[in-house]
């Protein structure tokens, strides 16, 4: 925190808002992994951090590092970029895998009610 | 204002390890070996947007690439596990 002096007031507001934005953002990502019920809703929940998350906190990264070095800092649109065209494409391969898995044991649990027939 | 920075970039990193301690109880509560994967992605992000908020607050763009590199392991270690449920193997 030695360099924190140096940078405007509003870039430091702009920083800290974008950064515990996308902290909260995330961390509500995280506590709906935890808390719902089926895999296939919890599938959703960490969707939340990838995207709204990681475009918050990069952005404030890259306020913060313009304000700096007083030039502009790109570097972290890469990180948002990645992320965001990744995560579909991981999440569909999974949630392949899991059908391929539920449907292999004969249980066929895509909706919750028929979770509940077979308790 | 330097407390201002100081404080908001803390109180980020304590939500964001709330966050992972949330992904890290998913990883060994799951039922099923699924959930455990998805946790571990979750986690992989989290741990991703952490070392973010680091690089931040040291003022050095050197975590940046760490960040980086860790999400582009993290979107390869998801694939190959997801495979490796998916077929029972990883390359055939």
């Amino acid at each position: 925190m030695n360099a924190a002096a140096e940078i405007s007031v509003l870039s430091a507001t702009l920083t800290v808002t974008l950064l515990i934005c996308g902290a909260a953002i995330t961390l509500i990502g995280s506590l709906g992994l935890l808390r719902l019920r089926s895999f296939y809703e919890r599938v959703h929940a960490p969707t939340l951090g990838t995207t709204l998350g990681t475009t918050c906190i990069a952005l404030a990264s890259m306020i913060y590092f313009s304000a700096l070095g007083a030039r502009p800092v790109m570097h972290e649109l890469l990180i948002i970029v990645f992320v965001t065209v990744t995560t579909p494409i991981s999440l569909m391969v999974l949630v392949r895998a899991a059908v391929f898995r539920n449907e292999s044991e004969n249980q066929g649990t895509i909706r919750r009610g028929e979770k509940n027939e077979h308790g | 204002m330097s407390t201002v920075l100081t404080w908001g970039i803390t109180g980020a990193q304590v939500l964001l390890g709330l966050a992972l301690a949330c992904s890290t109880l998913r990883i060994l509560w799951g039922p099923r070996a699924q959930d455990r994967v998805l946790g571990f992605d979750s986690l992989y992000l989290n741990a991703m947007l952490l070392v973010l908020t680091f690089g931040i607050q040291s003022g050095s763009t050197l975590y940046f690439e760490a960040a980086l590199m860790m999400a582009l392991l993290g979107f390869v270690t998801t694939v190959a596990l997801a495979k490796f449920l998916l077929r029972g193997e990883v390359i055939e």
